[in-house]
């Protein structure tokens, strides 16, 4: 078999980067001067629009994280961090976030700054409390602990959404001490706008990976248009970049592009990407052909693909209910299957991969079991793989390699009669 | 271990030592066999025993199943990296040995056992498996009254299970027999860090953890009973290093690692095992309202452990005062394999110990481990290098 890879270069790769780039140059501003303001936060369930809200950056370690990884450039501040006592079993996001913050790596030429405040928005990962602890406890940096109810009902109670809505408003408080500025609250308003309207934008292009072909890959393209999400989305800026993203790919279906000449497989994958191999990883598939047509990682920021908007009518309430029930990781396991079969199923997916990351156990932890949920109770063919997403030292090439081989050989069996009449 | 206790009070530590490590349950059989009503399995802190208690139920500590059980079928569900208490607990759900339990409590402690809960209310859906979320931001002034209508949520869910509503009166009855539970054993605690020669750790251990099992007062009565007999026990002091246990706040070591690093020359003067049942470090006020009571003691009463969150005291700096009040001269941080809450707060533990001079030593330990040679030992190396510094 030829070696396929899957790539394609539109407008929004280099708007992305040109937006990312600004974004580090602002933390460098911030880093040199003291302005602007600047939050830590956690990507997942983020309240970037209550940021806005003081003209303050967004911070996110986890990004910085994985910048570092992408490049090849974890190990080192993995090891620093594991010198110091961090053990093999730690998250490595956290051991090459530390890591690099003493030894003064950054993932863009700039600076860092030092967080105004670190905000840990906690929505399910109990991780990020000790990593924004330990980030607290190491800067010297603020801490304010946002304590997200995990969602353990079908949807928030009122108690859960004044808990949260009662803490954005001490946090408020909190910045505006810190700050010495007043909150904003019609840009605050304005903010929750734009996010609504990214959130349309953003629902609407992964919906056109319904379509076959898939115009991107819903894994490894989402990525990319991940980071404006976090850092953009309350903001006019990010509403241009999704409306050009929306765009491109709307030629590319009416042009029936695909990301392959001839899709061939279609999957959802759920868990993190191994990021310091994020090329070799996504070649495995590219050489199957095979597209991931949903992802759950793609919703760690954000659940929208099933109608979920921030109200700008109610935008403390739409800011708690976003951290309550509108991402991936405050939700319950269950609701996570429930999450993929819909997927499987109105995306029309032919597997599910399920990449089990060492490093994170709010994914991870009981996979197992979910497998056996989608294999023996819905009969849907299903790939387990284990790597990490920030280390590089569990990513077994070959053997990962085999197992998705192994997969999809399965998978072109079952499915040969019904492809080649596809193809025709 | 060095202590001369009656025949019967060794007797009852010989029972209890067996009780803990029985996946058979029987005490709560034979409770259940009496009052006919539902058994609640809690895994394994935080859980508001009073609430269950009160509803007329038996709350139960689940602790994992020790040594006592090969994994079949838990290891595939959980896969790699995920500690051991986890997997052992639903490996006792899917070979039938939680069918007893009505309902099965879990809460925001940790991701792993989150998830657990999820996989739980999967794999047995004719069960009441609940999540109570408790607030991991106490410096809130909204936290109490959130956690009241959380604790208000899990009275409701409890009727599932045959749980009674409880009057006001009938949960302050519940808390006072709690307080007198957790005044016992925080009798229990001051005598062996003050006279270890007359009660051992895993001596004390035992009885404790059988309060996992026990109906309330029936613990009590145990309690009360050791605690007469113990501090008349003979014994004299040894020449042995005064050390604080840290980190096995969850999952628990076996019994033979406790025994083992007594004999390495260790008294143990305070750890953090079997926190279910005395998680409260003084009485919860029996007020007016004992919800918020309770509520408001999860937040400013409640020991500090890796899996509870308040910024207001770092756990690090807790652990400082802990060493200084009990005149420890060393601690050892006993984690759990795998327990990420306890790695995490390894390294602010470490800092902190090393700035104060106070020498620490790590052991990871599994709930089910067979050999000791190794960290027998690690545990005498560093009891010899503090004895003859």
């Amino acid at each position: 078999m030829t070696q396929t890879r899957s790539e394609y270069r539109g407008q929004i790769h280099k708007r992305q980067k040109e937006l990312m780039l600004k974004w580090y140059e602002r933390l460098d501003e911030a880093a040199r001067t003291g302005t602007p303001p600047t939050a830590a936060m956690m990507i997942s369930g983020n309240c970037v629009e209550l940021l806005e809200g003081f003209g303050a950056v967004p911070l996110y370690p986890e990004i910085n994280a994985l910048q570092m990884a992408i490049r090849h450039q974890s190990l080192e501040p993995i090891l620093i961090a594991e010198e110091l006592g961090y053990a093999a079993d730690n998250c490595a996001y956290v051991k090459a976030d530390i890591g690099a913050y003493l030894k003064g790596l950054t993932p863009a030429d700039g600076k860092l700054p030092v967080p105004s405040l670190v905000l840990c928005n906690f929505v399910g990962c109990n991780t990020y409390i000790k990593w924004f602890e330990h980030v607290a406890e190491l800067q010297g940096a603020p801490l304010y602990m946002l304590d997200v109810p995990f969602l353990r009902t079908d949807d928030p109670s009122r108690a859960d959404i004044d808990y949260v809505i009662k803490q954005l408003k001490e946090v408020v408080t909190r910045l505006e001490e810190i700050t010495g500025r007043k909150f904003d609250l019609d840009r605050f308003r304005q903010a929750v706008r734009c996010s609504s309207r990214v959130e349309e934008l953003w629902s609407k292009i992964k919906h056109l990976a319904k379509q076959t072909p898939s115009p991107f890959d819903a894994y490894f393209d989402a990525i990319t248009l991940m980071g404006p999400l976090y850092v953009y989305r309350a903001t006019p800026e990010g509403v241009e970049f999704f409306e050009i993203a929306l765009k491109e790919m709307e030629e590319k279906v009416a042009e029936q592009k695909g990301l392959y000449e001839s899709e061939k497989f279609r999957v959802v994958i759920e868990g993190p990407p191994p990021y310091p191999y994020f090329r070799t990883f996504r070649d495995m598939f590219a050489k199957w052909k095979a597209c991931a047509v949903a992802s759950t990682y793609s919703t760690v920021g954000g659940l929208w693909e099933f109608g979920a908007r921030h109200d700008p009518a109610q935008p403390f309430e739409a800011v708690a209910m976003h951290m309550l029930a509108q991402n991936v990781t405050n939700r319950n396991y269950l609701q996570r299957y429930e999450q993929i079969r819909r997927y499987v199923e109105e995306w029309n997916a032919q597997g599910l991969i399920i990449h089990f990351v060492k490093s994170c156990r709010l994914f991870s932890a009981g996979q197992g079991d979910m497998r056996d949920y989608f294999t023996k109770t819905l009969g849907i063919p299903t790939l387990y793989l284990e790597s990490d997403l920030e280390d590089p030292r569990y990513f077994a090439e070959a053997q990962t390699r085999n197992r998705i081989d192994a997969f999809f050989e399965s998978l072109e069996h079952q499915t040969l009669t019904r492809l080649h009449q596809e193809a025709r | 271990m060095g202590t001369a206790l009656s025949g019967v009070t060794e007797r009852t530590f010989d029972q209890y030592a067996e009780l803990i490590q029985d996946l058979t349950f029987p005490s709560v059989r034979r409770w259940k066999d009496e009052h006919r009503r539902a058994a609640v399995g809690y895994f394994p802190v935080y859980a508001p025993l009073e609430l269950i208690q009160a509803s007329g139920l038996l709350p139960v500590g689940l602790h994992g199943a020790g040594d006592q059980l090969d994994l079949q079928y838990a290891d595939s569900r959980f896969g790699s990296f995920i500690c051991s208490i986890v997997k052992t607990t639903l490996e006792m759900g899917l070979t039938g040995r939680l069918d007893l339990f009505d309902g099965l409590l879990f809460s925001s402690i940790c991701d792993s056992a989150r998830n657990l809960c999820w996989v739980m209310k999967r794999n047995f859906p004719e069960k009441f498996v609940e999540f109570l979320h408790l607030p991991h931001n106490p410096a809130s002034a909204s936290s109490a009254e959130f956690l009241r209508s959380e604790y208000q949520r899990l009275l409701a869910g409890l009727e599932a299970v045959g749980g009674r509503p409880p009057s006001d009166e009938a949960l302050r009855s519940s808390i006072a027999l709690y307080n007198r539970n957790r005044s016992l054993v925080r009798r229990l605690y001051a005598l062996r860090t003050e006279e270890p020669h007359r009660l051992s750790t895993s001596d004390l251990y035992t009885v404790v953890r059988a309060g996992n099992f026990l109906p309330v007062a029936e613990h009590n009565d145990a309690l009360a009973k050791v605690l007469r007999e113990s501090a008349r026990a003979a014994g004299k002091p040894r020449d042995n290093i005064r050390v604080v246990i840290e980190g096995s706040f969850c999952e628990q070591p076996p019994l033979q690692l406790i025994k083992l690093v007594e004999q390495a020359g260790c008294y143990l003067v305070d750890d953090d095992f079997v926190l279910g049942p005395r998680w409260f470090t003084e009485d919860v006020p029996l007020t007016a309202d004992p919800m918020t009571a309770l509520a408001e003691s999860y937040l400013d009463r409640a020991v500090y452990s890796s899996v509870r969150h308040d910024p207001r005291k770092p756990r690090h700096k807790e652990l400082i005062a802990k060493v200084r009040r009990n005149r420890a001269q060393a601690v050892i941080l006993l984690i759990a394999k795998f327990c990420e809450p306890a790695y995490f707060d390894y390294v602010l533990y470490k800092r902190e110990l090393e700035a104060a001079g106070i020498p620490h030593l790590l052991v990871e330990f599994e709930e089910k481990m067979f050999t000791f040679e190794r960290l027998q030992n690690e545990v005498e190396t560093f009891v010899e290098s503090l004895l003859f510094d």
